[in-house]
This record gives C-alpha cells, sequence and structure tokens, in this order.
C-alpha cells in the first residue's frame, strides 16, 4: 500500500514522538539521583539521600494522607454514580438520553479554570445557607463531580460489549433480579468497575486545576508540589516527589490497562464464537 | 448510598427480591433509582455551580469596601469591552491554543498512523499504553519535568550547544508552547489513534486498485474519515489551553486568560464578579468551538 518512502518516513515521524513524549519523563527520573542541587546537566554525582530527606518531611506526608483520603471518597461516590448512570442510559430510551453522557463529560470538556471558578463560587455561596467550607469535604465533592465519567465510560463500553441474553437465559433459568445481579452482571462488569474505580481515583489523586480553588487551607500532594515548585532549594526534594508520584501512576494505569485490555479479548473471542453459529 | 436504601444488605432475600421484583415491573421507578442520584448530583453540584458564575458576573465589586453587592449590572461587561488588555490577552490565548493544537496534531499523526496501520497487535498495544501512561503521569510533574529540562545550563541547552545555538528563548510564550503541546499531546493522539483504526483497510486497497498514488489515498480517502477524529481531538488540546492557569507562571512570564482569570479571582484584586465575567469568554468560546466540532460528526469520533 504504502510506498517505502512513506514507511520509513512513518516510523521515523512516530519514533520522533515517542522520544518526545519520554525523554522529559526518563530526564526527570535522572536528576532525582543528582547530588547537586543545581540543574546543570549531565549531572555529575549521584546520590538516594533526597529521598531520605522527601521521606523525613512532615508536611509532605500529610499532603499525601490528604490526597489518598480524597481519592477514596470521591472514587467511591464516583463509582456508585457512574455505574448507575450507565446502567440507565444503556437499558433505557428516554428523553434527553444524549445529553446525560454530555452533561457528565462537562466538567473535564470545560476550560479548567471556568470549573475551578465555578465550584468556588457554588462553595462560597453555600456556605451561609448549608455551611460548606473550603476544605476536604469540597474537594472530594469536586472530585467525584469528574470522576463519574470515568467510571460511566470503562462501564458502559463493557455492558455494551456484553450480550443481553445472559441475564435473560439467568432470569429464564429461574435466577431472580438479586442473584442474576450477583452471578451475571457483576462479573462481567467487575473488571470495568476495577478500570474504573482506579481511572478515577489517578484522576483524584492528581488534579490540581480545581483543588486549587477548593482547598481552602488543606494541602493535597499536588498543592505540596505547586507550592514547592518555585523554590530552586527545594528543587530535589520536589523532584524526588515526582519520580515516586509518577511511579504510583504508573501501577494503577498499568493494572487498568490490562484488566480492560483483556476483557476485550474476551468480548472478542465471544464474537467469534457467536459467530458462525 | 441509594443502593442501600432500597435493598440493605442485612435483609436479605425476601425483601431484595420484592424491591427488584418491583423495579422490573416498573421500569419507571426503575429509570428513577439508576438515573436519578447521578443527574440529581450534576445538576445540583455542576450545573448549579454554573449557574451561581453566571449570576456572580453581573454582581460588582465595592472598590472601597472591597465587598461584593448583589446589584445586577454590565458593568464587569463593559470593563471587558472597553479594555484592550483583555482583548489582547483573549487573542493571544486562542492563537496559543490553535498552534498548540496543530503541534499536536502534527506529531499525533505518524505515531497513531503506524500504531493503527502498520504495527503488530502486540506492539500497537505496547503504543498504546506507552502514549496512556504519560497521559495520567501528574500534571506538575510533567511541568516540573519541562522547568528541568528548560532551566539554564539544563538538558536543553545542553543539546542546542551541540547545534551551536546558545540557549532557549527561556521564559518566552516558546517554552509555553512547547510544555502546553507536551502535555495535551497523548489527549489529541488517542482519538485520532482511534480514527485511523475506524479506516477500513478495504477502502484503501480499493483507492489504490483505481489507480490512486499513496498521496492521493492519503488526501481522498484518509482524510475525510479521520477528519471527525482529529477534530475531536482538537476539543482537548483547544480546551485544555485555554483552561490553562498553572503552567504559564511556571515555566513564562506571558499572560494567558486563564491566568487574568486565576489573578482576578484570588490575591490582592479578589474581584470575583469580574473574574466570573472574564470566564465567561473561554466558556463561549468553547461553546461556539463544540457546537462546529458536533456538526462535524466529531462526538460520534470521541
Amino acid at each position: 500500500m504504502e510506498s517505502r518512502f512513506v514507511r520509513v518516513a512513518v516510523r521515523i515521524g512516530a519514533g520522533l514522538t515517542l522520544a518526545f513524549l519520554y525523554v522529559p519523563l526518563v530526564i526527570v527520573v535522572i536528576y532525582a539521583f543528582n547530588k547537586s542541587v543545581s540543574g546543570d546537566w549531565p549531572p555529575q554525582l549521584f546520590t538516594l539521600k533526597w529521598f531520605s530527606v522527601a521521606w523525613q518531611d512532615a508536611t509532605l506526608k500529610g499532603a499525601l494522607r490528604t490526597s489518598i483520603i480524597a481519592a477514596i471518597f470521591a472514587t467511591s461516590i464516583a463509582l456508585v454514580l457512574g455505574t448507575l448512570a450507565s446502567h440507565a442510559v444503556h437499558k433505557f430510551a428516554f428523553f434527553g438520553r444524549d445529553a446525560v453522557s454530555f452533561i457528565l463529560v462537562l466538567p473535564i470538556a470545560l476550560p479548567g479554570i471556568v470549573t475551578a471558578l465555578a465550584l468556588s463560587s457554588a462553595v462560597e455561596s453555600s456556605r451561609t445557607s448549608i455551611g460548606l467550607t473550603f476544605g476536604l469535604t469540597a474537594i472530594i465533592l469536586g472530585h467525584a463531580t469528574f470522576c463519574v465519567v470515568v467510571v460511566y465510560n470503562n462501564v458502559i463500553a463493557r455492558l455494551r460489549r456484553t450480550p443481553g441474553s445472559l441475564t435473560e437465559a439467568s432470569m429464564d433459568l429461574g435466577g431472580d433480579g438479586p442473584t442474576t445481579f450477583r452471578r451475571i452482571s457483576l462479573p462481567n462488569m467487575r473488571t470495568a468497575l476495577i478500570a474504573g474505580a482506579l481511572l478515577a481515583f489517578g484522576l483524584s489523586f492528581d488534579e490540581i486545576v480545581v483543588t486549587k480553588y477548593l482547598a481552602g487551607t488543606v494541602e493535597t500532594l499536588p498543592l505540596w508540589i505547586y507550592g514547592n515548585i518555585q523554590r530552586p532549594f527545594d528543587r530535589p526534594i520536589v523532584n524526588v516527589v515526582a519520580v515516586v508520584v509518577l511511579l504510583l501512576s504508573i501501577i494503577p494505569i498499568y493494572i487498568a490497562q490490562r484488566l480492560t485490555g483483556s476483557a476485550q479479548g474476551i468480548a472478542s473471542a465471544e464474537a467469534e464464537e457467536a459467530g458462525p453459529g | 448510598m441509594a443502593t442501600t436504601s432500597v435493598a440493605p444488605r442485612g435483609a436479605r432475600r425476601p425483601f431484595t427480591r420484592r424491591a427488584s421484583a418491583f423495579l422490573f415491573r416498573h421500569r419507571g421507578a426503575q429509570l428513577t433509582f439508576t438515573l436519578g442520584p447521578t443527574l440529581t448530583w450534576m445538576v445540583v453540584i455542576y450545573l448549579f455551580s454554573l449557574v451561581v458564575l453566571l449570576i456572580s458576573s453581573f454582581w460588582t465589586l465595592n472598590p472601597l469596601t472591597a465587598q461584593v453587592e448583589h446589584t445586577w449590572s454590565f458593568k464587569n461587561y463593559q470593563t471587558i469591552l472597553h479594555e484592550s488588555v483583555y482583548w489582547r490577552v483573549t487573542f493571544r490565548t486562542v492563537v496559543l491554543a490553535a498552534a498548540v493544537t496543530v503541534t499536536d496534531v502534527l506529531l499525533a499523526f505518524p505515531l497513531a498512523y503506524y500504531a493503527a496501520r502498520m504495527a503488530s497487535p502486540r506492539v500497537r498495544n505496547l503504543l498504546l499504553f506507552a502514549v496512556v501512561m504519560p497521559l495520567w503521569a501528574n500534571y506538575l510533574v510533567k511541568v516540573f519535568a519541562w522547568k528541568t529540562m528548560l532551566a539554564t545550563g539544563g538538558p536543553v541547552d545542553a543539546f542546542l550547544g551541540l547545534f551551536g545555538i546558545h540557549g532557549w528563548p527561556g521564559t518566552s510564550i516558546y517554552s509555553l508552547w512547547l510544555v502546553l503541546s507536551y502535555i495535551w499531546l497523548p489527549y489529541v493522539i488517542l482519538p485520532i489513534l482511534a480514527a485511523f483504526e475506524r479506516v477500513p483497510a478495504s477502502y484503501l486497497e480499493a483507492s489504490g486498485d483505481l489507480g490512486a498514488r499513496a498521496g492521493r489515498t492519503f488526501r481522498k480517502v484518509v482524510m475525510p474519515l479521520v477528519l471527525p477524529g482529529v477534530v475531536a481531538a482538537s476539543i482537548f488540546s483547544f480546551s485544555l489551553t485555554l483552561g490553562d492557569y498553572l503552567a504559564a507562571p511556571l515555566v513564562s512570564k506571558t499572560l494567558v486568560l486563564g491566568n487574568l482569570i486565576d489573578q482576578l479571582a484570588g490575591g490582592t484584586a479578589n474581584n470575583k464578579p469580574l473574574a466570573a465575567a472574564l470566564s465567561t469568554i473561554p466558556l463561549a468560546i468553547m461553546a461556539i468551538y463544540l457546537l462546529i466540532a458536533r456538526a462535524m460528526h466529531a462526538f460520534e469520533a470521541l
């Protein structure tokens, strides 16, 4: 199809793009072991000392704890809301069905500063009426709002690939609603739910654009990084934290990818089996 | 939350059975139960917030008391219309968003094409993961990476030095363009990759059989088919650039729309109503952008 020249050009272009994606990350990892505080290239001496300095930082640990708590709560809310909504949209035809996914994606589709300012205005205006203040609760409410779409997308993709005949067969064989849900629907959705939850957790754990407007005096890990990124003498510690955060985000993404990837394989195998018959 | 009210775990069979039978028979109730909580949440929290933002843009800040006065007026909008700084910054930000989008699309094309059409399934999956991983890497880590890269005497300076070029234009808008292009690149690659995968190989063969060369096949067959995917991808890079307020002060001295809104909303200005009025500009730009994207069937490509 493509000429030899095109194939070579595409390969080189793809390689350059990959390099562009990864060189900065590799550089950050290298600098984490740099003994010197200065950022001159190349680093001369290497050390692990910045890791132990970071480990002993109490405010850093506090920020990490806050981030984990916020992510757990936001993910739990998003799991319930995203799963329910995906079932409604998958199962029913109703007025405004197309609008549902549009509303869900709005918090991440609109410019970040708009979402941030809107949520912060809402918190401010509801302070007198329902006593909501800036801080952990506001962060959780905000994060859950844009995490819903991640769970929703994962679950609805799975529902669309799962044949409805499975639940019908279960019902025909005498399984009642709860049994069918527990024995058929849930095992089918399980990996999609885990993948959605991991992605929602990652989204919340890393978020700063909206968090900065909702946090008040509370400090999350990204806010800690933001507070210290401008200080030249804290550069090595920020660097170490950056590498740890990088590793922490690779693991859940890798698992999520494996879960949905393998499920895709199962679905296509099912389709092949069903095809000729 | 809502599940427990209908089917508490403690009281097993009889109640859950009755509840599920009820839901099975009453489709309306089932729809309310499944869609209700999510819709309520989104409307109460998100749409309500947007409405509050819109309303507060008509309030004004009393310059003497620094208090927000809850009287309706178009004063903030008049200020924005009459002061050229808002227009200059808006123009600059839109140009930046367009430049970032074009850069990302150009960078995305070869990788997406290679992964979708030339690579083996195993390599394709590896490449997919290689793109997804940096997408989920922390935003600030990526900004920090480029701060390190672009620092005086840092890797970029060392690299350019090899070609006898002295120094990257440090804190200029070019740094911001580079950093934002980097951060949003994975968001742009994924929809374009998906678009390339949806092009049936038989179309390309047909085009070739009918005598078209590679270049012509690309322009006449591939491009029209992947265009919705490209538009879908550009929604991300465009909207994210318009809404960004953190990267600009960290890597450049350039003022973009997001910063202007951020500065007005907090700090010494603390003029939330004016910030709210100004935030309707990116909102309006994105609304127009999304309408055009929808007309080009980009949503089906998301």
